[in-house]
């Protein structure tokens, strides 16, 4: 019988392809007293490296992983229970333990399933897991994709239904992008929520998404509960040209990972893999059009064509904003832009901060749509 | 949206690709369509392989069975090119250069600059390359080097079904002509590809596995050898940073070195016969430019220099194993780690 006052720590999986994850550092040793979102051990995976939390309020009693040893997903890398169990009923856990099969137990415990729906503005991927009376659609920035949410997805699916998916032009939907405005790809957003069935969700944007969904919420209210900006455009004039640029024209690994590296108040978190990936996404034909004529629209001269801060204070919808203090893309000061939001600006965080501080950013979502 | 095919399928779908796109894109060779101007031809073999099968089927009359003679046909597709095609000729075996090369190193490789860059020739000559095939000397050499010689070619020679796909549509989208070279025993391999079209730049190196003690450079096959003796490598505690150079013509050098300064170690694999060959012009190169950066001297692993033999059990001696790859490395590691 497993031990209800014993906590595994595992090996997480973070999205659809990782299968093992190797152990970089522990950050905390024997003894040290956990409470939920702590910063336990680092892993690092062929796409990112990330960090696993505590769960649970306890103490770490048993440290197994070894740093640069790879391990399978769910593996036992660490033990947390209580001070009064005894060091015989951990060892026994330990003892006791299995691995689960790749691929073992239901759905829902595999990862997100990744599917295309066919909308009227063309073909669009996305991911969908949880169940839940609430609705959470994500929306990743401009050359994003849904991956961007890796460590969100499972996060909130715990508490409701969540959808994450390529914006046209981007990851594996569509490289055609209609009209290339925020209204376009706001379009998309609704054609996309008819496609799949979603009347009203929570919307959640990133970057250039923060801009669409708060699009959405402008010409579409009845479409959105809630909304919430992470590092958002359209709420200032300012952001980061060169970045933009960059993106745009680096077509080797030489040339793109300082640009992405920007992405990051730690630039140790991008990995070959990560430019690689973004690299083979960049290659395809039309991405190259499609991410020019975005940026010329939305982004000309330096400047952000669209501001939407004033709209934002007269939409009758709960809204909040979270930024990255570190923030070298779009800078934090637009986090105050409006007046009726609710606002947190997270340390130790660049553009990125739904990755880099993925626990506080989860944690601050589910409070707001369960406001 | 990804699937896993193998290289061959990826080399087709390339021709499919950009055929549907570029209606200037033509194929040409002996035996591509493989019963032309006969009943099934639509169902025919497709070169020695099956690589171009199904083609003739979509594109019809834009596959050209060529007669048996080299000289003739890739003549034949420099010229279509200089005029505007943008032909994709199959040389078959790269050994059959001989023939032929007039027409590939005094013409197509020169018109850019007898012409003051008002030519433009974009032909693509594919070709199958290396050993281990039981074809014997004349189907079975690395004939990289003899190319990589000439200015004004461009050498390609992937490892894997993804670069395949990428790195052939963007020779056929390039406006000088392209020696693309198939190394016959990785048509099987499969490997993630997206179903769209992509280009993958010339000149870039792929850092294939990360390490910090020795770099081992290669391409083509030489690659996953390279990668067998890394994760040999890897139980004695050694951690070997793999490169595949995927294009020889431009080359990248940059990333050789970059991986140089970390590592301080080279091995270069190559399956070319040692003197004048890929090898000998990386080590060179290194030594050149990045000498401070070197703990210990390069290595190279590359066939004898002899012709491929015709007996399997010599055969597989000439090519580079991956235990030689290990040894290579531990000749240049061994004092050094144990310091």
């Amino acid at each position: 019988m497993l031990d209800e006052r014993i906590k595994p720590i595992v090996m997480p999986k973070w999205g659809l392809s990782m299968s093992e994850g190797k152990v970089t550092n522990w950050l905390k040793t024997v003894g040290a007293r956990l409470a939920p979102g702590d910063e336990i051990l680092e892993v690092e995976t062929d796409k990112i490296a990330g960090v696993v939390e505590a769960g649970d309020v306890g103490t770490l009693r048993r440290v197994i992983g070894e740093p640069a040893a790879t391990y399978p997903v769910k593996a036992l890398l660490g033990v947390i229970a209580a001070e009064d169990v005894s060091d015989a009923e951990i060892d026994a856990y330990v003892a006791g333990y299995v691995t689960p099969a790749a691929g073992a137990g239901d759905d829902q415990e595999a990862g997100p399933r990744y599917e295309f729906a066919e909308t009227t503005a063309g073909s669009i991927h996305y991911a969908r897991r949880g169940e839940g009376a609430e609705t959470i659609v994500l929306v990743h920035g401009f050359g994003g994709d849904l991956d961007n949410w890796l460590f969100n997805i499972d996060a909130l699916a715990g508490k409701a239904r969540v959808y994450a998916l390529d914006l046209p032009g981007h990851g594996q939907s569509t490289k055609t992008v209609g009209e290339p405005s925020l209204a376009g790809l706001s379009s998309a957003l609704t054609a996309f929520m008819d496609a799949v069935g979603i009347d009203s969700a929570h919307l959640i944007g990133h970057s250039m998404g923060g801009a669409v969904v708060l699009r959405t919420a402008i010409d579409t209210p009845e479409r959105v509960k809630s909304l919430t900006l992470i590092a958002s455009a359209g709420l200032g004039p300012e952001i980061n040209a060169a970045y933009i640029d960059e993106f745009v024209a680096a077509a080797t690994r030489r040339e793109l990972k300082p640009v992405v590296e920007q992405l990051f108040d730690d630039p140790g978190l991008v990995s070959r893999q990560l430019v690689d990936d973004l690299l083979k996404y960049k290659r395809l034909d039309g991405v190259a059009d499609a991410l020019s004529s975005l940026a010329r629209a939305l982004f000309a001269n330096g400047r952000q064509a669209d501001l939407l801060a004033g709209d934002l204070a007269e939409l009758q919808r709960p809204t909040q904003v979270i930024w990255g203090a570190n923030d070298r893309i779009i800078p934090s000061a637009h986090a105050t832009k409006s007046d009726s939001a609710r606002v947190e600006v997270i340390d130790d965080a660049g553009h990125m901060v739904q990755i880099e501080k993925a626990s506080r950013v989860n944690e601050l979502i589910l409070t707001h749509i369960m406001r | 949206m990804a699937r896993n095919i193998s290289f061959k399928q990826a080399i087709n779908e390339a021709l499919d690709l950009e055929m549907r796109r570029d209606p200037t894109v033509i194929v040409m060779g002996e035996d591509i369509v493989g019963g032309a101007g006969s009943p099934g031809e639509t169902d025919a073999w497709g070169g020695v392989l099956g690589v171009t099968k199904g083609l003739h089927a979509k594109y019809g009359g834009r596959l050209l069975d060529t007669p048996l003679s080299e000289s003739a046909y890739i003549g034949a597709a420099i010229g279509a090119a200089a005029c505007g095609m943008r032909p994709v000729a199959e040389l078959m075996f790269l050994d059959f250069m001989g023939v032929c090369f007039d027409q590939i190193m005094n013409q197509a490789a020169k018109f850019k600059y007898m012409f003051g860059g008002k030519a433009k020739t974009p032909v693509v000559i594919r070709a199958m390359v290396g050993a281990g095939f039981r074809a014997a000397a004349q189907h079975s050499q690395m004939l990289t080097p003899i190319f990589t010689h000439v200015p004004g070619l461009k050498v390609v020679c992937p490892s894997n079904a993804y670069d395949a796909k990428g790195l052939l549509i963007q020779s056929i989208r390039d406006d000088d002509p392209v020696i693309f070279c198939e190394h016959k025993n990785l048509y099987g391999l499969e490997a993630d590809v997206p179903a769209e079209s992509y280009a993958i730049p010339f000149g870039e190196a792929n850092v294939v596995r990360d390490g910090k003690d020795v770099t081992i450079v290669g391409y083509g096959l030489m690659v996953h050898r390279a990668l067998e003796a890394a994760e040999k490598l890897a139980k004695s505690r050694i951690e070997a940073e793999v490169i595949d150079l995927r294009t020889l013509s431009p080359i990248d050098l940059d990333t050789v070195i970059e991986s140089i300064e970390k590592t301080g170690r080279l091995v270069v694999v190559d399956e070319a016969n040692p003197r004048c060959s890929i090898a000998a012009d990386v080590v060179a190169a290194v030594t050149q430019n990045a000498f401070q950066a070197l703990k210990a001297p390069p290595q190279m692993v590359t066939a004898p220099h002899t012709p491929v033999p015709f007996s399997p059990v010599l055969e597989d001696l000439y090519i580079p194993s991956a235990d030689g790859i290990a040894a290579a490395v531990s000749k240049i590691t061994k004092t050094a780690l144990a310091a």
